[in-house]
């Protein structure tokens, strides 16, 4: 059905970890110096008469990083720091203002003519946030699994078409005799379930997964992170996952890059950044984890808000919040620098002012 | 469903699919729906065969009789079994005239109102989905049009018609005429309903998920977006079909619409409206009975279709 990847024919979390290191050295995206600048300036004759300049915001600012094979990279930040921007960026939702996507060394801006972009298009897919908007309600459930198939002219007989459709419905945990169905008539979870059913049909390698589990119940959030990790192990995929919540990041990834008002502040392995978070940021995020055994842990009140990205602070944008900040944060804007495995935007860390965190590592959700 | 035993699980023709539906379930479930769909079913086939299911032809002044002019239905007193609904004011019989003239308010009322569907629709699909500077010059189109009432527009594009067609074809082309004057005239209505609509569906994420895999703008319009905006189109194309009927009686009133050979709905209750205080109510009285009947029975229908394609509902 599927084409295997290279020492993965056997299925197994084992396999697929030997798998991701051999693959180690290859990139499947390479992104540098994105940018998506928007255009959110009044009307025109709104502008003449108030003499208003144009207002521009950069939800996406001179954004690097690499994703490798087989590997997930995860997105994290507060809502508005321009995660899921990226994710539409990535998958062509978007045209970036600046920069570079390169997906396994090509660059994507350089495609032009339809069947390249097609034959590029079917190797990466998205899950969507929201289950309830990303179904058309009007499609039976089939149709909506077999659009990529038909779209990509994968199989082109009627019954070949239905017995993938329904191998896939098994692979996401649903019954063949759901295709005939319409989205109504799902729940959420199921509906991301056929959502996840739908991106594999076309048999892709990288898979954009923008939030899928932040409109679900929790018990149902745990199942299609499962689902998802296991269609990872058996499949190589390589996910680049955007997400808000830190506990399902640290579970779910290889890397983690930290967003804050369109940059990345800190880029580090999963284990590492949870253990020895090197930016004041990182730490705030990692403050708000919630824990049940109550450890009694002193904790930071999360302070402030997250700026007005149209007219961002100077300098280092976390200023405003950082307990570390000085003259050089409010008024130098920090480059991303390497320092100990971590890849962090901070003048405090780069002077070595910072002083040292640890973290303990979140609990695994369970599907209870 | 009983014409059906066997065919649940397997159907094999047509009849039998059709049988199978949802959509039959829904329609044989409502008895309304079922009432209204006959009256409609009566209205088009007399309609159609009216030269063979209407006692007297109208259209034909051979076999108009003066003498006959004004004689009330047949239960009055000089009433004549001859003329069940009683005749005008030419000694056109009432009934035979509702019969032919319902003809003509049907063809030219569903022919505006396809016309207009068509072009508002196609519009307003392509200003919501795309949007930018064909979104504004569309809009601003429809908002100017609205401003002025649409039988205005439609007498406009009528008269300018009517100048531009040479003499000996305007009886024949009248009708033509007519349809276009009335689809033109209703236009930005469905436009603006289904660019609101679409600008809502554009920005659903299962419109990112056909842009993602790269589908071509032009099908996620008709494939997605156009399904999911046609439920409130369909509700409003029924009473569009009301207004179209009483848009072209309105044209046919002020003289500029169907040849007065060839009297409408519309004309009949005209004309009758005329000898109304005399005492010759029938004139007026039966053809706005068939009107009333005729645009409830459509309209019932199309409440019950929009329940029915909404899956939702189901």
């Amino acid at each position: 059905m599927r084409k295997p990847l290279a020492g993965s024919s056997i299925r197994g979390g084992a396999v697929a970890k030997r798998a991701k290191s051999e693959a180690q050295a290859e990139s499947m995206l390479e992104v540098r110096d994105l940018a998506k600048y928007f255009d959110v300036s009044k009307p025109w004759l709104a502008r003449m008469i108030e003499r208003a300049p144009r207002q521009i915001l950069k939800a996406v600012d001179g954004l690097a990083f690499d994703i490798k094979k087989g590997q997930t990279f995860s997105l994290v930040g507060e809502s508005g720091c321009g995660k899921s921007t990226v994710a539409k960026l990535v998958v062509g939702l978007h045209k970036p203002s600046r920069g570079a996507i390169r997906f396994e060394g090509r660059d994507v801006a350089d495609v032009r003519s339809r069947a390249d972009s097609a034959a590029l298009r079917r190797r990466w897919q998205m899950i969507f946030q929201d289950p309830y908007a990303s179904l058309n309600p009007r499609w039976r459930v089939r149709d909506i699994i077999a659009e990529p198939i038909r779209v990509f002219g994968l199989i082109k007989s009627r019954g070949e078409q239905d017995e993938k459709v329904a191998a896939l419905l098994r692979q996401v945990g649903l019954s063949p005799v759901d295709g005939e169905k319409y989205p109504h008539e799902f729940s959420g979870g199921q509906r991301q379930r056929i959502s996840i059913a739908r991106a594999l049909s076309s048999n892709p390698e990288f898979l954009v997964c923008d939030e899928p589990t932040s409109a679900l119940d929790v018990s149902v959030q745990a199942q299609i992170l499962n689902l998802m990790k296991d269609l990872q192990n058996e499949f190589g995929l390589t996910y680049l996952f955007i997400s808000h919540n830190l506990a399902v990041v640290y579970h779910l990834s290889d890397k983690i890059g930290v967003m804050y008002l369109g940059r990345l502040c800190e880029v580090a392995g999963s284990k590492e950044l949870f253990a020895r978070p090197q930016h004041p940021y990182t730490r705030l995020l990692l403050e708000t984890i919630p824990d049940l055994e109550m450890t009694g842990r002193e904790r930071e009140p999360v302070a402030g808000e997250v700026p007005n990205p149209i007219n961002p602070p100077s300098g280092c944008a976390f200023h405003p919040r950082c307990p570390f900040a000085n003259d050089r944060c409010r008024s130098e804007i920090p480059l991303p620098t390497e320092r100990a495995g971590h890849t962090v935007a901070c003048h405090a860390a780069e002077e070595g002012r910072l002083p040292d965190a640890k973290f303990p590592a979140p609990k695994r959700p369970s599907a209870s | 469903m009983s014409d059906n035993p066997l065919g649940v699980s397997r159907p094999t023709s047509l009849l039998h699919r059709i049988l199978d539906s949802d959509i039959f379930y829904s329609f044989s479930h409502s008895p309304i729906t079922v009432l209204s769909a006959i009256v409609t079913a009566i209205f088009f086939l007399a309609a159609a065969f009216a030269p063979w299911v209407a006692p007297h032809n109208p259209f034909d002044p051979a076999t108009l009789d003066l003498l006959d002019a004004f004689t009330p239905p047949a239960w009055e007193e000089d009433g004549s079994t001859k003329f069940l609904l009683g005749t005008d004011d030419q000694g056109r019989d009432i009934l035979s005239t509702i019969i032919y003239g319902s003809r003509v308010s049907l063809i030219v009322g569903f022919s505006a109102v396809l016309f207009s569907v068509i072009l508002g629709v196609g519009l307003g699909l392509l200003a919501g989905y795309l949007g930018g500077w064909l979104e504004t010059i569309v809009m601003r189109m429809a908002d100017v049009q609205l401003t002025i009432p649409a039988i205005l527009v439609a007498l406009m594009i009528d008269g300018v018609a009517r100048i531009l067609v040479p003499v000996h074809l305007r009886d024949e082309l009248a009708i033509y005429v007519l349809i276009l004057a009335i689809g033109i005239s209703d236009w930005p209505r469905y436009a603006r309903v289904t660019r609101g609509a679409a600008l809502v569906e554009r920005n659903k994420e299962y419109v990112s998920a056909a842009r993602v895999i790269g589908v071509h703008p032009i099908k996620i319009m008709l494939r997605h977006v156009l399904p999911n905006v046609l439920g409130p189109v369909l509700v409003l194309a029924t009473i569009g079909l009301a207004l179209a009927i009483i848009t072209e009686a309105t044209l046919s009133f002020l003289g500029v619409g169907v040849p007065p050979t060839q009297p409408s709905l519309g004309t009949l209750i005209r004309i009758g409206n005329n000898f109304l205080f005399s005492g010759e109510w029938w004139i007026t009285l039966f053809p706005s009975i068939a009107l009333v009947i005729l645009v409830l029975a459509v309209n019932l229908l199309g409440d019950w279709l929009r329940d029915a394609l909404n899956p939702k509902l189901r």
